[in-house]
């Protein structure tokens, strides 16, 4: 496996989403709402119920924060559809198979330039999310609450193995589906299992603590384990010209 | 460059290709005619590494299809245009290029001075840094055999390069493919379009599932001929058909004024009787080659095929 060829699989796809508005909405609309919007949300919650305690100020930023993860699983989401169904539809996918590159080297570089983006905004987006969320909930908690290993755990650790899931589950439905919006609404099965945790969350049947955080982090990472294996069997050359649909 | 014997890929029961043996020679330019669902695609994929064989062997310039460590190396020497031409649409001409140059790992020198040459031999290079997806459909597929060109590879196979062109561009990708071949490129060329073959390639092969035939145009042509000679005199006298009838012509018949006869090779068999006719004392008005071409030959062979 040749890392600098699968670069330039993933350079060749940022050209090309450089010149794809529609693949941008979703990359900057999301980080958007989760750094700008919800501390706003936040402070105007704040304004309106003086009575919002300290304690439900923090386990509400910690909900919030787990966007971070849905994020995480929504934008690759997006991207790889594009870039493989959407090569797909193009057929440009024969031409790259037909050169001196590895299945390996391509599948990593669809990967990389799906995953990429999305680290860049999230992580950029957490900073804002940090400085945002310490502005509104300082008076209140009488510290900044920012940076915490809460975060830290959930963005360092649970956001990539989140985003790597969404990519493998990604390339396994490209096989499947013949048009990006196929992919992307088959894609929508992704959310379901952290929907469910944030709801857990929620409903207080569930603490996203530092703890529970790396549960289901390794539980995730074993089932990226999994869907690693599926993947690489379906991204094969002469699966993808003759059995993808 | 190409050598195959008894390729065969199946697709679960269905097969889809069958022992086929062919030898392309270095420099030559071989077209493979066959018609759709014969199993033309499916070869290519094979010789490409894009697909397994399912038995028998091949190698592309010495390098053995199957094996896992050649199947790089025959990438590297391919230069493939699919039947889809596949370019990124979102890109400019060159990026398309350029990406493909440093997937092969040309040099940037190599890189630019193969945009620059390719691109103005087909008359892109105004175009290079516009989007691909502004581009005709005849300019996509000039820019996909540049892009297969890129790296100079010994071979370029291409899988219907001018279906569904208008005849103008159809005759630039055409005229280009016979420039690469004065260049001495070995061409491995995909077609159900007859007149091409003709034309470009050296030699032909036709494929239905299996090999039915391969040779020059020509040598196809005379293996099915029902080529007649038909010549129309001014007036049939008895000379005439008397100096004939000494000749060894298959099938002479004559009927008011005109003789007919079968032919395989109008080129060597004509003058002597246009000579004995005319010493004769006959005066010829036309003569004319009707019957096969290649078109007659490939719908017999292939029909006989089914």
């Amino acid at each position: 496996m040749r890392l600098s060829k699968a670069w330039l699989v993933a350079t060749r796809d940022f050209k090309v989403f450089s010149k794809q508005k529609n693949i941008w909405y979703p990359i900057v609309a999301f980080p958007i709402i989760i750094s700008i919007i919800f501390p706003l949300v936040l402070n105007f919650a704040q304004a309106r119920n003086a009575e919002i305690t300290a304690t439900n100020l923090t386990n509400l930023m910690n909900s919030f924060s787990f966007f971070f993860i849905i994020g995480a699983a929504f934008i690759p989401l997006s991207i790889a559809s594009y870039s493989i169904v959407g090569e797909k539809v193009e057929k440009s996918l024969e031409p790259l198979l037909a050169t001196p590159l590895t299945d390996g080297e391509i599948l990593l570089g669809k990967a990389i330039s799906a995953l990429l983006p999305t680290l860049i905004v999230m992580y950029a987006a957490s900073v804002v999310f940090m400085f945002g969320m310490n502005h509104v909930s300082f008076d209140k908690l009488g510290y900044y609450f920012y940076p915490n290993w809460t975060l830290g755990v959930l963005l360092l650790v649970l956001l990539p193995i989140a985003a790597v899931l969404s990519i493998l589950f990604s390339i396994i439905v490209s096989s499947k589906v013949a048009d990006v919006r196929s992919a992307s609404s088959y894609g929508l099965l992704m959310f379901f299992p952290f929907i469910a945790i944030y709801l857990a969350s929620e409903t207080n049947l569930l603490t996203l603590d530092v703890n529970n955080l790396l549960i289901i982090s390794g539980i995730l990472l074993a089932v990226d384990v999994a869907l690693f294996f599926v993947s690489t069997a379906t991204f094969r050359r002469e699966e993808i010209l003759t059995k993808w649909k | 460059m190409i050598d195959t014997n008894n390729l065969a890929k199946k697709f679960g029961s269905l097969t889809a290709v069958g022992n086929l043996t062919l030898h392309v020679n270095d420099g030559e330019v071989f077209g493979f005619l066959g018609p759709n669902g014969a199993g033309k695609t499916t070869t290519i994929r094979m010789l490409c590494c894009l697909i397994s064989k399912t038995s028998g062997t091949a190698t592309v310039g010495g390098y053995e299809i199957g094996n896992k460590a050649d199947s790089l190396k025959i990438r590297k020497i391919i230069g493939l245009v699919p039947d889809n031409v596949g370019l990124s649409e979102h890109l400019t001409a060159y990026d398309n290029l350029d990406i493909y140059g440093k997937i092969y790992d040309c040099t940037e020198t190599q890189r630019k001075d193969n945009i620059k040459r390719f691109l103005e031999m087909l008359g892109l290079w105004e175009k290079r840094n516009v989007l691909v997806w502004t581009f005709s459909k005849g300019m996509k597929q000039k820019l996909a055999i540049a892009r297969a060109l890129i790296h100079d590879p010994q071979v370029l196979v291409l899988d219907e390069p001018t279906a569904n062109l208008d005849p103008e561009a159809s005759k630039t990708v055409r005229d280009f493919i016979l420039q690469l071949k004065r260049e001495k490129k070995t061409i491995f060329l995909n077609t159900h379009n007859l007149n091409e073959a003709q034309r470009i390639c050296d030699r032909v092969g036709i494929i239905n599932t299996v090999l039915t035939a391969v040779g020059t145009p020509q040598e196809l042509e005379q293996s099915v001929s029902n080529r007649k000679t038909v010549i129309k005199l001014e007036q049939i006298t008895d000379p005439i058909l008397k100096a004939l009838k000494n000749m060894p012509l298959k099938n002479l018949s004559s009927e008011t004024n005109t003789l007919t006869f079968n032919v395989q090779d109008p080129d060597k068999e004509n003058w002597p009787v246009v000579e004995a006719i005319v010493l004769a004392g006959g005066h010829i008005r036309t003569v004319d080659v009707v019957g096969s071409d290649l078109e007659d030959t490939y719908l017999k062979l292939v029909r006989k095929e089914v």
